[in-house]
């Protein structure tokens, strides 16, 4: 079968179950759009910026537990797709980015669109590839899914040179993938195993840590019966929220800068810290030497360069979280329960006291907006069913603290890169991929204005999703800590100049909602929820409020801003 | 901190990129390179980078780890602490007055080196051997006046039994 260059990449994306990719046509890529419009099943979704292309991808990864596949031009066209591509990075987001090139005949002369893309996205990308021949396309397409998923996941992006989408060839199916170079762990040593079962059998004050990896890895079952089978409590990273449910008394909240007084607490307390796929982020830590002071940390990582890298640990163990957990289980299976829960009540009654003297907490009344109350209401009126993407800064927090994730692959945030403007194209690649799922972007005033313009993409594709803008008329995180430690010099954080975003969505043909009154937040945000479309609902919130709990850059996490 | 010096022998792809992707890894987290050395190795697609890299103890930890994440690096070899040959070349272009040529010749003769290239003024050297007969001929025969010198990268290979 003659297939040209741009036929092979459509016919290896279907191969790899994908139905939805996210694109912005050009010069370089012409050939691949000419044959997407010459094809069926593979549905492409117009952006309107090429970052808005990647991270829908990234939403859609997150959403549908799989692989996301952006298509960009060359020059511009991929250097914009460059945050989006360094943000999946951050979070070990499986996607694969295609980029058009200049012929190679002209690679390396400074060509009408050329950049080195490669070059640029070498140290954000997990790999990177330039096909220089057509013969070696399908095998390198068939090698950037297999690495974008496996191991610790993340990006690839495959540069396609003009000439080679153009070039025709006697279409071969690719061969299975055997790369003498990578060869991800799995399987955890059973002896270290044996360890960990052996530290929870000798903790008194055990903490399971849970984040992006076991996420990642769909471990939340696991890690939800560890939790049960020896009453041990559950903190989790930005990233590890919905692995375990947010209802469950053994709960404790996100941990780090705004993590929960009992969270965070709980760690500087713990005698034994039971990490899953975490890294160590300093947003998480704080003070090194201050977190988690008396205990002995287990962490399970696919990834060795995450362990020791930021923390000393005393029994790693490099392998898939899933695995990891399953065994701990089995392992814990033949052992009595009592053996496995000693001590805990005095541990639990403790956590209970921080929780009922310390609990997170706003003062709503009946004047002003508070945001947290809006992040609240969203919670009830969907039942914690929803699928939450955020952009970056107190609406990403609030979020966090306020909307309770009782199930994985439902919170997806910029948590690593904290990019602003990825939680509306987020939402819409989530939505893609789930349009059964009722899908909400908690936004700021100032994030939403950076990626708006894909409100166009959701109207255009018919994608229904609803925004929720806490708007105070600031860059409310920077203003924060310009409150907190920088005197109350306000530099460049008030926005009161922003557009009326009522009006906005109606100009793009969403509907707009405005709600100023507490006691009308309620009745506006399930008249936007029931909505068939995509809505925008404007809530004009305190301007001042502050995220709290709050530990200062460096400090120690038990050691928080409470008020 | 205490620095030690470390001498690791990687693997590669022997493909374009690799050599940019190795130092972009050592640049972008802060790692310091000393001496680098790329070739060929019998084995086709496969190149031998042969890298001394200059940190504390616990970050080269990191280090190897690090390499070995990239996707066409095959192994590292950590031989600090192994045994094994390691060589360089260098080429010293000395200052070669009438009354200092005995002299240099002498210094040439005990270090078993070569004369490769000979002007009115000057003698030129090739020096191969391990870090410490570099460091010691040079010191020899600075006094005469080095003019200049260009130095290859070290490369090693471990021994038969290369376990210390």
């Amino acid at each position: 079968m003659k297939l040209n260059g741009a036929q092979i990449l459509i016919k290896m994306i279907k191969a790899e179950g994908i139905d939805t990719i996210f694109g912005y046509p050009g010069g370089a890529v012409i050939d691949i759009y000419d044959a997407l419009a010459k094809q069926e099943g593979l549905r492409h979704i117009l952006v309107r910026h090429e970052q808005g292309a990647v991270h829908a991808a990234d939403g859609y990864a997150r959403a549908n537990k799989s692989v996301g596949v952006a298509l960009v031009t060359s020059g511009p066209g991929a250097t914009n797709a460059v945050t989006g591509i360094a943000s999946a990075h951050s979070d070990s987001i499986p996607i694969v980015v295609f980029t058009g090139q200049v012929p190679t005949g002209l690679i390396g002369n400074d060509a009408f669109q050329e950049v080195d893309i490669v070059g640029i996205t070498r140290p954000c990308t997990k790999h990177n590839y330039l096909v220089k021949s057509v013969d070696k396309l399908a095998s390198t397409i068939k090698e950037a899914f297999y690495l974008a998923r496996s191991g610790r996941p993340g990006p690839v992006l495959v540069d396609l040179p003009k000439n080679i989408l153009q070039a025709q060839i006697d279409f071969k199916e690719p061969g299975e993938i055997s790369l003498k170079s990578y060869k991800p762990n799995y399987k955890p040593n059973k002896k270290q195993l044996n360890k960990v079962v052996n530290m929870i059998r000798q903790a008194k004050r055990p903490v399971i840590f849970a984040g992006g990896g076991v996420i990642l890895s769909q471990a939340s079952r696991e890690i939800t019966r560890l939790a049960k089978m020896a009453d041990i409590p559950v903190t989790a990273s930005l990233m590890g929220l919905g692995a375990f449910p947010g209802s469950d008394p053994l709960w404790l909240g996100m941990l780090g800068m705004h993590g929960t007084y009992r969270a965070n607490m709980s760690i500087g307390h713990c005698d034994l810290m039971i990490a899953a796929g975490v890294r160590f982020d300093d947003r998480v830590t704080g003070n090194i030497e201050k977190f988690a002071p008396n205990a002995k940390i287990v962490q399970i990582d696919i990834d060795p360069t995450s362990i020791h890298k930021n923390i000393e640990v005393q029994c790693p163990i490099v392998g898939d979280c899933k695995t990891a957990l399953k065994g701990i289980l089995e392992l814990m299976e033949d052992l009595k329960i009592d053996d496995l829960k000693k001590g805990r009540p005095q541990w639990l009654n403790q956590i209970q006291e921080w929780k009922s003297t310390t609990p997170l907490k706003y003062d709503q009344g009946s004047d002003v907006i508070k945001p947290q109350f809006v992040v609240e209401k969203l919670y009830e009126l969907t039942k914690g069913d929803a699928i939450i993407t955020t952009e970056v800064g107190q609406n990403q927090m609030w979020a966090a603290q306020y909307y309770h994730f009782n199930k994985p692959n439902h919170f997806i945030s910029s948590a690593g890169l904290g990019t602003m403007g990825f939680g509306l194209p987020a939402a819409i690649g989530a939505k893609a991929a789930c349009p059964d799922k009722m899908v909400i972007d908690i936004a700021g005033d100032g994030s939403i204005q950076m990626n708006i313009q894909e409100l166009m993409t959701a109207i255009e594709s018919k994608i229904d999703i609803k925004i929720v803008i806490l708007n105070n008329q600031n860059l409310g995180m920077v203003r924060q800590w310009q409150e907190l430690f920088y005197e109350k010099v306000y530099s460049f954080t008030n926005m009161e100049n922003s557009p009326d975003f009522v009006k906005l969505a109606e100009a793009y043909g969403a509907k707009g909602l405005r709600c100023t009154r507490p006691d009308e937040v309620e009745s506006v945000l399930s008249q936007g929820l029931n909505y068939k479309g995509t809505v925008v609902m404007d809530f004009v919130v305190d301007r001042e409020e502050s995220v709290y709990p709050m530990v200062p850059a460096g400090g120690s996490i038990t050691e928080m801003l409470l008020v | 901190m205490k620095t030690n010096s470390y001498l690791l022998s990687i693997l590669v792809d022997d493909e374009p990129g690799v050599l940019s992707r190795i130092a972009g890894l050592f640049s972008g987290r802060g790692f310091n390179i000393d001496s680098l050395s790329v070739a060929s190795t019998a084995e086709p697609d496969v190149s031998r980078i042969t890298m001394v890299t200059k940190c504390e103890p616990q970050i080269i930890d990191q280090i190897k780890k690090q390499l070995h994440k990239l996707i066409n690096v095959i192994t590292v070899n950590d031989l600090t602490d192994k045994k094994y040959v390691q060589r360089q070349l260098a080429l010293i272009k000395v200052n070669a007055q009438p009354e200092k040529k005995a002299d240099i010749l002498r210094i040439v003769d005990i270090f078993r080196c070569k004369i490769v290239d000979v002007g009115l003024s000057h003698y030129t050297i090739e020096v191969s051997g391990d870090n410490e007969k570099h460091d010691a001929i040079i010191s020899l025969l600075k006094p005469m006046g080095i003019i200049e010198i260009a130095s290859t990268g070290s490369i090693a290979l471990a021994r038969e039994n290369g376990k210390k």
